[in-house]
């Protein structure tokens, strides 16, 4: 018995799949984000993955790889909150609502 | 094989991460959700540190786990007439539905796969390093423009969430 690859594989998948549920399935914008940051932090775990059970320590052109790209995935996920959230609020100002269902005023 | 320490926190660290992602889904309180959140977050730093991964781990727990779920309290908090429940919408079974079907068919080809020498690889066979220098030397080095954009975006949407969310002054 010992943790492979496959393991955190699942793991990250799992964590990425009820990440696409709530971010299907729920109302409020802000349920919404957290879906997304929800689905990215399964990504970050495969990489991480990957990264280690590849061998990144020996790898001599571009060591640990999967670490930069999941520093880049974190700085994005940070802006992306952080714009969302303000989105989030402007249309509360406005509509009183952040009910994804009724902010539909460009639907055709 | 491994030692039992690091089988028991793996196993450990994944039902809490999938349990609190879980029970994001199912609470009825936006604030109870954003808590789970955290926890889901911070369990996920765990099994970053089983991956040797000491400086995302801290990163994780210092962003996810610390900052965004502040912006969310906020967002939360400015928002009170929309309501603190979770409730669903019409997409509820369709979205159930996909995340379980994503998640079932990346298993098992995650499991069924040949991974050659990195799927017979186990956390015991390899030594713990700390890979802050490593990050350092690589984002300054190899990645620096990369680097440099992402600050470049990080200013923007900082700017442009001030600017979404601030009163119009009187002129």
């Amino acid at each position: 018995m010992s943790v492979e690859l496959a393991h955190y594989l699942t793991v990250g998948a799992m964590i990425f799949g009820v990440g696409i549920a709530i971010a299907l399935a729920k109302r409020n914008a802000i349920a919404v984000l957290m879906g997304v940051e929800l689905m990215l932090n399964g990504v970050n775990l495969t990489f991480l993955a990957f990264s280690r059970f590849g061998g990144a320590f020996d790898a001599a052109d571009a060591p640990l790889a999967g670490h930069v790209f999941v520093v880049f995935v974190l700085t994005v996920a940070a802006a992306e909150a952080a714009v969302a959230l303000a989105m989030a609020v402007l249309i509360y100002r406005r509509r009183e609502t952040v009910d994804l269902d009724r902010i539909n005023l460009m639907r055709w | 094989m491994d030692s039992a320490g690091i089988i028991v926190a793996f196993w450990l660290l994944s039902a809490i991460a999938v349990g609190s992602a879980v029970g994001v889904f199912l609470a009825r309180n936006l604030i109870h959700a954003v808590v789970l959140l955290v926890l889901s977050f911070v369990a996920t730093a765990g099994l970053f540190v089983t991956l040797s991964a000491d400086f995302i781990a801290a990163a994780q727990v210092l962003i996810y786990a610390g900052a965004i779920p502040v912006l969310m309290v906020f967002a939360v908090m400015l928002t009170p007439l929309a309501g603190r429940d979770n409730g669903n919408s019409l997409y509820v079974v369709p979205g159930v539905l996909l995340g379980g079907a994503f998640a079932v068919i990346v298993a098992i080809v995650a499991i069924d796969a040949e991974w050659g020498a990195a799927g017979a690889a186990t956390l015991a066979g390899q030594s713990f390093e700390t890979t802050a220098d490593a990050i350092g030397d690589a984002l300054l080095g190899r990645y620096v423009l990369a680097f440099e954009v992402a600050s470049v975006l990080l200013l923007a949407a900082l700017i442009g969430a001030i600017v979404l969310v601030r009163e119009d002054e009187p002129a």
